[in-house]
């Protein structure tokens, strides 16, 4: 063991950790923690910035709110922007504009502020797919999807109450949309409307309510499930790509001291820091440009941030369908696309784990992931959700599109709604087709080996491309592929006869387990691979020199130099 | 290829890979994994080794340095001063230096931290075994005998009127809480519902249309053919309040347009024109939004939030998008003095539909 010199702060340091030991036992947790293994992999980067971003989401919202007035009040303007000088306005947006133009480092943080939370949400979805198309949600995890799928759906409600607050032009908009939504909700819808808002809109209780929902309520949500969230990963190890040395049964990669402490915490001040720098360069939700709220004035073009898109999408494409029976109104045309379609995208988001757990049989842990790939209705499945969200989310900036390429914004929604019904199924087809196109293409790589890009002229003169084994890594990551087999028929009749009292259902989930797991390439056997991997040290001659043309040509001619390697290795 | 590939310890006396035999004989150190392992050149190196410590503390070095610009900018720079940068334009001066500054403070930490991780801490790679989650069965047993004595002893089992009175109890007693969510909403004296107040606006018989902004009352002859005003009810600035002016507004702002009255095709009501001047709501009757761009060469009035289309020469009607019921239109005539003044309230309700609405109205 190297003995190193302590020095006197870290006797001090050692000290402390008696102190908290003798109290808490902390060593205990130490030793078992301090050197847990963690793996490499660029995309286990994206749930980190996540995490950070909301840690500069927490620090520069707490600045902010030393700041920000959470009144309707009506004061009138007078502050440094001309423009606004004398203008009515709320408390709240006065003192938005304060913050930007008289606070110094006050715009700073508030742009801060925005990036981060726009980060925040980017990083979500991507990760997200990430730990989708890589089957991380396979058990053990399930939980933690749903619990990440919440977080997704929180961390949304956080956004949009957040730039809802300084009720400028842009935000009360926002909001009159999102009361227009509550008011369509049948039997309650008014009623809810009238509570939220403390009467008609816009009123003058639902800033300081917003405010409240918004710097604790969800903060406190959101600060719990990211709790469990880590506490989970932490607990059930993190999951690793395959490739060689790593097993479902083990983690390889580097011990968090001092490793992962350096990189991980090092990443936390590289996210912040460039955060900083773009919001200190790229501005973003000019709220003084908008103007004040006020419920009769609108401009054209506005956007929501990106992540509420695809709901705003959602609204602008669907077809104007009310429903007027027994004397009530059911909007449909708000219903269907504010709360029946992400309704049914969060709980297929939060059902998919167990849809496919179910569908399988399959009762293992899974720890080493999937490549994309190698599931190919999964992938094919996501995509296609993928292609639906981005539709719905184009549809947000429908005018956007119609005024950028001169288009009638009539044709615009109509190929929008053609497409939300036609695109999705067109790319689950084609992703799957190019899903089960890699497997081929590995199956062949792992017999026959890789393209080495060297050709060989054969005594008879027909040209060869010579081909090389994988490397380790290439071969692991192929031959890791899981072998899931869907369910088979279930019989009719049980051994003694009788017959299967849930024959229907079983039938059904046979169905669905054939459609997940149905089609697939089949993995090479040991025995084909021992094979090909024999026939492939015959053939190798990679290290053959590469030869100027015309020499070549010669010895070809001459057919002595290379040894007849027999059948092709072509494919 | 071949000659960086290192299976075999490092001896290159670099501070941090520590060899096999060290990590086996440390009680918690991880195995080291069977993989393909290139030595770096800080490992071979000393030179490159000390760069690569001059590189780490100067990241260091210049964070704390940008501490300093930080402060610098924060008193020198002026609020209002702009400086235009390439690709970004022109931007606060202030808020560029503050960002940058206190930025690549931040940034830099990270990047010597992670510099010095990649170049001089140890890059093998280590294994570490996992376990099944689940708990092993004699600790499941434990504890599921635990719980029986727990249940036998306490009689939960025994005696269901406890059990089903105690869920009782616990399934009411949030509900008080609920209720007093009521009051969050305090209905003004004569007010039952919400959908009553949905239902009526400001605009009374007589009242006159005076613009939305510096409340000057419009007159007839003033508007040309295919002119738009935005307007509100005279008494809206009397409405003194911020909330009950906010709320009058988001009900009664109304727009007048005016076409020849033959290019009226349909109203919504016989006569609610004035000589082909015509008024109706502002307020999207799909979720509520201003509705402000009009096409005077079609008489289509578009909003900009979600593209309904209404053809105000023909009742208003929806010609596009996914607003379902037409613009209400407010009945109007001229009083002695010429100005527009209103027949009546709107006769359909204003702004998104809800659920107590008894007619479609279109």
């Amino acid at each position: 063991m190297s003995t190193s010199q302590i020095s006197p702060v870290e006797q001090k340091g050692a000290g402390v950790a008696t102190y908290l030991d003798e109290r808490v036992g902390s060593n205990g947790f130490l030793r078992r923690n301090l050197n847990k293994v963690f793996p490499d992999h660029w995309s286990f980067m994206l749930g980190e910035v996540a995490l950070y971003s909301f840690i500069v989401v927490l620090l520069s919202g707490v600045y902010l709110t030393l700041f920000f007035k959470p009144s309707m009040v009506e004061v009138i303007y007078d502050g440094p922007y001309i423009p606004l000088k004398g203008v009515k306005m709320s408390e709240a947006y006065d003192s938005a504009l304060n913050i930007s133009f008289e606070v110094r480092g006050g715009l700073l943080m508030r742009q801060i502020h925005h990036w981060a939370a726009l980060f925040f949400m980017t990083a979500i979805a991507v990760h997200m797919f990430r730990v989708f198309f890589t089957g991380a949600f396979r058990k053990p995890r399930e939980m933690n999807w749903v619990v990440g799928v919440s977080l997704a759906m929180v961390a949304l409600m956080a956004g949009f109450s957040g730039y809802s607050l300084p009720d400028d032009l842009l935000s009360g908009t926002g909001l009159r949309i999102a009361e227009g939504i509550v008011l369509s909700i049948p039997i309650i819808g008014t009623w809810a409307s009238f509570l939220l808002f403390g009467g008609e809109f816009p009123g003058t209780d639902f800033i300081s309510r917003l405010y409240g929902i918004h710097i604790l309520l969800i903060p406190g949500i959101l600060l719990a499930l990211i709790t469990v969230h880590l506490m989970m990963v932490w607990v059930q190890k993190h999951t690793q790509f395959p490739g060689p040395a790593r097993t479902n049964n083990n983690v390889v990669g580097y011990p968090l001291m001092p490793i992962y402490m350096a990189k991980a915490g090092g990443f936390f001040f590289l996210v912040f820091g460039i955060i900083v720098i773009i919001a200190g360069l790229v501005q973003l939700n000019p709220i003084w440009i908008f103007g004040p709220y006020t419920p009769d004035q609108v401009s054209a073009g506005t956007q929501p941030d990106w992540y509420i898109g695809w709901l705003d999408g959602a609204l602008r494409v669907m077809p104007n369908w009310e429903i007027q029976a027994f004397g009530y109104t059911l909007s449909l045309n708000i219903l269907i696309p504010a709360l029946v379609i992400p309704g049914i995208i969060t709980t297929l988001l939060i059902a998919y784990p167990f849809i496919e757990a179910w569908a399988s049989g399959d009762k293992r842990e899974h720890h080493l992931l999937d490549r994309p790939r190698d599931a190919p209705t999964r992938t094919a499945l996501g995509v296609m959700a993928i292609t639906f969200y981005v539709l719905l989310w184009i549809g947000g900036g429908n005018d956007i599109i119609a005024v950028g390429f001169d288009l009638s914004i009539n044709s615009v929604i109509w190929a929008l709604r053609i497409s939300l019904i036609v695109l999705p199924p067109i790319a689950f087809v084609i992703t799957k087709r190019i899903c089960l196109a890699l497997q081929r293409r590995d199956r062949e790589k792992l017999l026959h080996g890789r393209e080495t890009g060297q050709i060989m002229r054969m005594p008879n003169g027909e040209f060869l491309e010579i081909h090389a084994p994988l490397n380790e890594e290439e071969r692991a990551k192929i031959i890791a592929k899981p072998q899931v087999k869907p369910l088979p028929q279930p019989p009719e009749t049980d051994s003694s006869g009788v017959r299967n009292p849930k024959l229907k259902k079983d039938k059904r989930r046979a169905k669905i387990s054939q459609f997940l797991f149905g089609d697939t390439i089949a993995a090479p056997t040991g025995e084909e691979i021992a094979h090909a991997d024999e026939h492939l040290a015959h053939e190798v001659i990679e290290d053959a020199p590469v030869m100027a043309e015309e020499e070549a040509l010669q010895i070809a001619h001459d057919g002595s130099v290379l040894e007849s390697p027999g059948t092709s290795g072509k494919s | 290829m071949s000659d960086s590939k290192d299976l075999t310890p490092a001896s290159s006396g670099a501070p941090a890979t520590t060899s096999d035999t060290q990590q086996a004989l440390r009680p918690g150190a991880w195995p080291r994994a069977e993989v393909e392992h290139h030595l770096r050149r800080t490992d071979t190196d000393p030179r490159a080794q000390k760069r690569a410590v001059r590189q780490v503390s100067t990241m260091f070095l210049l964070s704390a340095l940008m501490v300093v610009l930080f402060i610098v900018a924060f008193i020198a720079i002026p609020r209002d001063a702009v400086i235009t940068l390439p690709y970004i334009g022109a931007i606060g001066a202030l808020n560029a230096a503050m960002g940058v500054t206190f930025g690549l403070a931040i940034f830099l930490i990270g990047a010597g931290a992670v510099h010095w991780a990649k170049k001089l801490m140890s890059d093998v790679e280590v294994v570490q075994e996992r376990h099944e989650m689940k708990t092993d069965a004699d600790d499941t047993a434990v504890a599921a005998d635990i719980y029986e004595v727990g249940k036998e002893t306490s009689g939960f089992a025994k005696y269901p009127v406890i059990r089903r009175t105690m869920l009782l109890a616990m399934a009411l007693v949030p509900i008080p809480f609920i209720v007093s969510l009521r009051d969050l909403w305090l209905t003004p004296p004569g007010v039952t519902t919400p959908s009553e107040e949905l239902l009526v606006t400001l605009w009374k018989p007589g009242m006159r249309l005076v613009t939305d902004i510096t409340y000057q009352p419009v007159r007839a002859d003033d508007i040309p053919v295919g002119g738009l005003v935005n307007v509100v009810p005279a008494d809206l600035p009397l409405v003194e309040e911020e909330e009950h002016n906010l709320n009058a507004r988001a009900k009664a702002a109304a727009i007048v347009v005016r076409m020849t009255p033959d290019e009226i095709q349909s109203q919504q009501g016989e006569g609610w024109d004035y000589e082909g001047i015509l008024a109706f709501s502002k307020i999207c009757t799909h979720v509520g939004c201003p509705i402000s761009l009009y096409q005077q060469r079609t008489h289509e009035l578009l909003c900009p939030c979600h593209q309904s289309t209404f053809n105000l020469a023909d009742s208003a009607n929806v010609v596009f998008g996914p607003a379902a019921r037409r613009m209400p239109q407010l009945p109007i005539t001229v009083d002695d003095e010429g100005y527009l003044v209103a027949v009546s309230d709107f006769k359909e309700p204003v702004g998104p539909s809800f659920w107590e609405l008894k007619e479609s109205y279109s």
